[in-house]
């Protein structure tokens, strides 16, 4: 922001309206001369790729628009109205309706299936002792001493199997998996088959011969209670315990700038990885920063658009001298020698990107360098402006004291310039908005941090929770994997998870079969001798 | 100097050298410093391939020393000094044979490898 721009960062509050429409047009005008770095992106995004889905393209593109001078160019783009919507927002909004219905259908058909078979299996056993004193009171033998323990013993068996049951089933959920639980569909099975099957001895040899020994009843359903813990324990090994012990390394690697980790995890189904994965993802990796890509695809942009291929001959009349997008099969075989003929070109000519490449690095990181220690001295002297007022000091001059909101609002005009440069070279602006950088200023004021603890979070690129929403975009994801996705990893499966900027590679390796023995060694067996070297005159 | 198994005797070619000891104050001495010793390491023996060769050998020889005169190289590996056998000897062992205060004069059989080259050579051309 320029000396004119002081009041931009409070015309950002007061009305918009007012000041938009002249801030737009000076702004506009500052962009295109703005410097050559900030015209070759824009170059680069209006030619972006075609294989890329038509819903990226508006979604760089926003985020281009908005990058430079916040308060300043948002409304020049959409009008002078403060509830506009972006074309990325609709997009969004449409998506979002389209599939809210079949995932909340899915998600709440599970719950309610969960739902039912809980109380199945809850009033089972309170059923099976109930019944006989509905049915056939009189018949009844009296529930002696041994009986009414057991009864105590059922309570709270059914009390821990509650407990236990909520723990571990009845957690809010933490992703939608595209196929159904593998192991928790089992285990479902597995439980309906068990009570069904009890029902059925209980229904055939107790209801029908109105059995009167009590006892023997209230044992029978102690036995269930007994199983049903039994088959949660089941639960528990198959669900929790059996993917902790690792067994496999994983490596993921960002499609579009190689960013890779390694992870390891147990033995788990292809789906579950990929949810633990991205859980990891969105805590260890970088942000996904688009504009840093800008570089190399305008050198890959250069490379093909210096040679132009012409057909001098004139030997296929019916196809274009260009275009690969021709289904002419004549085209194709032209198409072939045009390309073998680019290559031969440029390997032939004398190609100085490398050099042009290098020298445009070294000035970048020198830039970046002198920004940064601008950066630095300016944040520095910022803090000093403000202290913390003491407990004595609180007698006076009450009209100056401030909070922390207000404390970082004065200071932060001072430092905003070189905050916003400093952004601009490294290629950050659009992911820092100027509301989040007073909030963690404001932060830092009331933590008591150093300006260097403030600076931290925009000198390095965090993981892309510590950002705002609107970045983490990727909130659908696609895994696209061979095998099937309820199949176990493998030594040497790959997958790969996609959103709609970038892509995920996952590869798999086993944590090989390690074979040890043992070799003992006897205390008294460590002796030692001097090397001896004499020499003596005689 | 060829490979020592024990128990089988020991051929080699030795040359008799007479060192007459100089006497200095109150000491005799014989100008040259031995090393090795059976109580030694021989994996640091410089003067012979067989690095487990525990003989005794020539490290220095004083210029113009008694040694020297009497014709004893560096490198020679001592055999006999006296009578006494110096291939099976400590170090401290071999040290005191050479110096006995009462005898003036001690003979060494030595042998180096130039000389069993010399006899293989003529030997040859006796053939």
């Amino acid at each position: 922001m320029d000396t004119e721009s002081t009041y931009s960062g409070y015309s950002y509050y007061s009305g918009r309206s007012r000041g938009s429409h002249r801030h737009g047009e000076r702004s506009r005008d500052r962009h295109k001369s703005r410097g050559k770095d900030s015209r070759s992106e824009k170059s680069v995004t209006i030619t972006a790729p075609p294989a890329e889905p038509l819903l990226a393209d508006p979604a760089v593109r926003g985020e281009q628009v908005q990058d430079d001078n916040w308060g300043e160019t948002t409304t020049a783009v959409t009008g002078t109205s403060e509830h506009s919507l972006s074309q990325e927002d609709v997009v969004r909004i449409t998506k979002d309706l389209e599939e809210s219905v079949g995932l909340d259908c899915r998600r709440y058909l599970g719950l309610a299936l969960a739902v039912v078979l809980g109380l199945l299996v809850f009033l089972t056993p309170l059923a099976f002792l109930a019944l006989p004193h509905l049915l056939w009171p009189e018949k009844l033998q009296s529930c002696g001493t041994a009986c009414e323990g057991l009864f105590i013993s059922v309570a709270f068996k059914l009390l821990i199997l509650l407990l236990a049951v909520w723990a571990l089933f009845f957690r809010p959920p933490r992703a939608g998996l595209p196929r159904v639980f593998v192991f928790r569909a089992l285990l479902a099975v597995l439980v309906l088959l068990f009570v069904a099957s009890y029902w059925l001895f209980y229904g055939v040899r107790i209801l029908d011969s109105q059995d009167e020994n009590y006892q023997g009843i209230v044992q029978y359903a102690v036995s269930l209670v007994d199983a049903l813990l039994f088959i949660h324990y089941l639960a528990i090994v198959l669900l929790e315990l059996r993917q902790l012990q690792p067994c496999f390394s994983v490596c993921v690697a960002r499609s579009t700038d190689g960013e890779a980790r390694h992870y390891n995890l147990g033995q788990l189904s292809i789906q579950r990885a990929a949810l633990a994965i991205l859980e990891r993802y969105y805590c260890d990796f970088p942000v996904h920063n688009p504009a840093l890509l800008s570089a190399s695809k305008s050198r890959a942009a250069k490379h093909l658009a210096g040679l132009k291929v012409y057909n001098v001959d004139g030997e296929f009349p019916e196809a274009p001298a260009e275009g690969p997008g021709n289904n002419a099969a004549a085209a194709a075989g032209m198409v072939q020698s045009q390309s073998r003929a680019m290559i031969a070109a440029t390997a032939r000519r004398r190609d100085t990107s490398h050099n042009e490449l290098y020298y445009e690095e070294a000035e970048h990181e020198r830039r970046v360098r002198k920004r940064k220690s601008r950066l630095v001295v300016a944040v520095e002297e910022a803090f000093t402006h403000i202290k913390r007022m003491q407990e004595e000091e609180q007698k006076k001059a009450p009209g100056d004291v401030m909070d922390p909101r207000e404390a970082a609002q004065a200071i932060f005009p001072s430092m905003a310039r070189a905050l916003q440069k400093y952004l601009r070279t490294t290629k950050q602006q659009h992911c820092h908005s100027m509301e989040s950088i007073q909030q963690h200023l404001a932060f830092c004021i009331t933590n008591n941090m150093t300006p260097k603890a403030f600076l931290e979070c925009y000198l390095t690129p965090g993981p892309t929770l510590q950002y705002g929403r609107d970045h983490w975009l990727a909130r659908k994801w696609t895994l696209i994997s061979e095998a099937s996705v309820t199949s176990g990893l493998k030594d040497g499966s790959t997958f790969a998870l996609r959103c709609l900027d970038f892509g995920l590679v996952v590869t798999t390796k086993r944590i090989p079969y390690i074979q040890m023995s043992e070799e003992y060694i006897d205390p008294k067996s460590h002796k030692f001798v001097l090397r001896l070297q004499s020499e003596t005159s005689v | 100097m060829s490979k020592y198994i024990p128990g089988q005797p020991l051929t080699a070619v030795v040359e008799r050298i007479e060192i007459q000891k100089l006497r200095q104050g109150d000491n005799l001495i014989l100008g040259f410093s031995i090393g090795g010793g059976i109580d030694q390491d021989p994996g640091q023996n410089p003067f012979t391939n067989d690095k487990t060769d525990k003989g005794i050998y020539v490290t220095r020889i004083s210029e113009n020393g008694p040694a020297d005169v009497a014709g004893l190289r560096e490198g020679d590996k001592i055999m006999q000094v006296n009578g006494w056998d110096m291939t099976m000897v400590t170090h401290d062992k071999a040290r005191k044979t050479l110096t006995k205060k009462n005898q003036d004069v001690v003979r060494l059989l030595v042998t180096r490898r130039s000389l069993e080259e010399a006899v293989k050579q003529s030997m040859g051309k006796k053939q």
